[in-house]
């Protein structure tokens, strides 16, 4: 039954188990209406399996679903009449063209002849695909099949959109203009999920962002909550030929202003709340014999923030959507 | 009408997309008509052997036509992913599948009338009871593809799908009274014929063509209907168990 809520989507110990493994553990968020939410997570966090929990794709083993109101738990269909879903695959009918495909989408939300072939028109203006309107969906670029699979999801104007990797494998300029209608869409007051393992783009659109990893959510917080520690801060990062095993300890004894730390990748960061004197920093490694290949100034973002909460490098994140055939687009 | 609308449009896509596509087209009638010339020249009788070999013959052509082909377009859906998008709109699941089968259904009766066309050409048919006829044509299509249905939702591959369909469809030419009566099969395999469904249509048409049926018309009718709910109702129960995860 509905009821009067400013939740879009509430969801309350959702649990989904494939076999052995556990895919989802006992997560809940709520999202008010309106509100742009993220979810953001390395591949297999659980993202996707949440997603299709929400639209009916796949049955919870636990937990409660609420769509505007609407219990979905156990009826799905209950709500998908204000669900618009984007898939993390373009799914569409590779052998209608890409007006038929867009009409045919709307059919199946009952929006009659006239109706539909005007939103299909608009919605192939909107994402630049008028020329491509009659040419069929298999002989489509990854970004054209992307941009038509995501105004398929918006054919019948729906209030919530559940958005699953929207930007993942297609050219910049593609990304760039799904990002600008994911704005726009927020702008007029849609509710949008959106799932993405790009940082970047979660910090630029989303209002508040859950971290999942494992099938946990390990924090929820608006964006803005979560870059305050690093907002102010002043991040260097020095490539260097080789560094000790206790280089970084002797340079905070030396400078206990700066924050140090060695990375992954071989980079030693250095942190601090005042400008950092790169000079001085340089002269004290060549000193010791240690040659400074590259300085680079480095904006803090919620990049260093997932880093801190989830243990996981973003770069690794990326490559390793990347060689599951995600592409890149950053 | 929002529903009919979905309906109609998920019917209308699937005969444009499969139904109608020259080679389904060419197949649909080149099938039923291979299984006429095969039977009626390999039964060595005469033109008077037209009407006997009727019955089995619009019967395997309504078989092979619906279970083929759907099983192809639900299993060719699924795996491309673009069956999601019809889980996710807006109708109910029995809403949906009845649109997906429809196309099947009619495909499986059209090919029916393939090689009733040819009959009328070499015997007299002006016995024929087509009241019977053609309820039990639209039965066998029902029944057909939803046996097709069943085996698609079983199946993630084509020819897997194929496969299973095999499994069914040929033991049925020989035990469902196609073309040797059920009567002279020997008694421990007969229960068999009864437990499938294409038994009763294929008793109606024998009756309806030559005036030979070993049950009431009405019996066939409302076990022909039977299996129609039956099978429909477990492939929707399968699809939720195996679609829906």
């Amino acid at each position: 039954m509905a009821a009067s809520t400013s939740l879009a989507t509430e969801v309350s110990g959702l649990t989904k188990h494939y076999g052995e493994v556990l895919a989802v553990d006992d997560i809940s968020f709520q999202v008010s209406q309106g509100e742009l939410f993220g979810f953001l997570g390395p591949n297999g966090a659980g993202k996707t399996t949440t997603i299709n929990m929400l639209t009916g794709l796949a049955r919870p083993d636990a937990g409660t679903i609420r769509i505007s109101g609407i219990d979905c738990t156990r009826n799905p269909k209950a709500a998908q009449h204000l669900v618009g879903t984007v898939p993390d695959e373009s799914n569409l009918y590779p052998e209608l063209t890409g007006f038929e495909n867009l009409c045919f989408c709307a059919a199946l939300y009952g929006m009659r002849k006239n109706e539909r072939q005007t939103r299909a028109r608009e919605l192939l203006d909107t994402f630049g695909l008028t020329d491509a309107a009659d040419r069929k969906f298999a002989g489509y670029s990854k970004g054209m099949k992307r941009k038509l699979t995501f105004a398929a999801g918006i054919i019948h104007k729906p209030p919530i959109l559940f958005l699953d990797e929207p930007t993942t494998g297609i050219d910049v300029a593609s990304a760039r203009q799904v990002r600008q209608i994911i704005a726009e869409l927020h702008r007029h007051g849609t509710t949008i999920f959106l799932t993405t393992h790009y940082i970047e783009e979660a910090e630029r659109l989303c209002e508040r962002i859950a971290f999942i990893v494992n099938g946990r959510i390990v924090r929820t917080d608006r964006t803005a909550d979560l870059l305050k520690p690093v907002k102010g801060k002043n991040v260097l990062l020095l490539s260097i030929s080789d560094a000790g095993a206790n280089l970084s300890k002797e340079m905070a004894s030396a400078f206990p202003e700066y924050q140090f730390q060695s990375t992954a990748s071989g980079q030693v960061r250095v942190e601090s709340s005042e400008p950092v004197n790169v000079g001085t920093l340089i002269r004290f490694l060549e000193e010791r014999g240690i040659q400074v290949t590259e300085a680079r100034r480095h904006l803090p973002s919620l990049e260093d923030i997932f880093v801190q909460v989830t243990g996981i490098e973003a770069g690794l994140m990326m490559k390793e959507k990347e060689k599951a055939g995600g592409g890149g687009n950053q | 009408m929002k529903r009919w609308i979905a309906f109609s449009n998920i019917f209308t896509k699937d005969m444009r997309a499969y139904y109608l596509k020259p080679p389904n087209v060419s197949w649909g009638i080149i099938f039923p008509l291979a299984w006429t010339g095969m039977f009626f020249i390999r039964s060595g009788m005469g033109l008077e052997s037209v009407l006997e070999l009727l019955p089995g013959v619009v019967t395997i052509s309504i078989l092979f036509g619906t279970t083929s082909l759907l099983s192809v377009t639900l299993t060719f859906e699924r795996r491309n992913r673009s069956f999601e998008r019809l889980l996710l709109a807006p109708i109910s699941l029995e809403l949906l599948m009845l649109a997906k089968t429809s196309g099947a259904i009619l495909f499986g009766i059209v090919n029916a009338f393939v090689p009733i066309a040819i009959a009328a050409f070499l015997a007299d048919m002006s016995g024929i009871s087509w009241s019977l006829v053609v309820p039990a044509i639209v039965l066998i299509g029902i029944v057909s593809t939803f046996l097709g249905l069943f085996i698609s939702v079983s199946a993630s591959e084509v020819f897997e799908a194929q496969t299973f369909s095999n499994f069914f469809r040929f033991p049925m030419i020989f035990l469902c009274g196609l073309f040797f009566p059920i009567l002279s099969l020997p008694i421990f395999v007969r229960w068999l014929s009864y437990i499938l469904p294409v038994t009763y249509g294929v008793d109606i048409l024998h009756g309806a063509v030559n005036g030979e049926h070993i049950m009431s018309f009405t019996l066939d009718f409302l076990i022909l209907g039977a299996f129609c709910i039956v099978l429909f109702a477990v492939s929707l129960r399968n699809i939720k168990r195996r679609w829906i995860v």
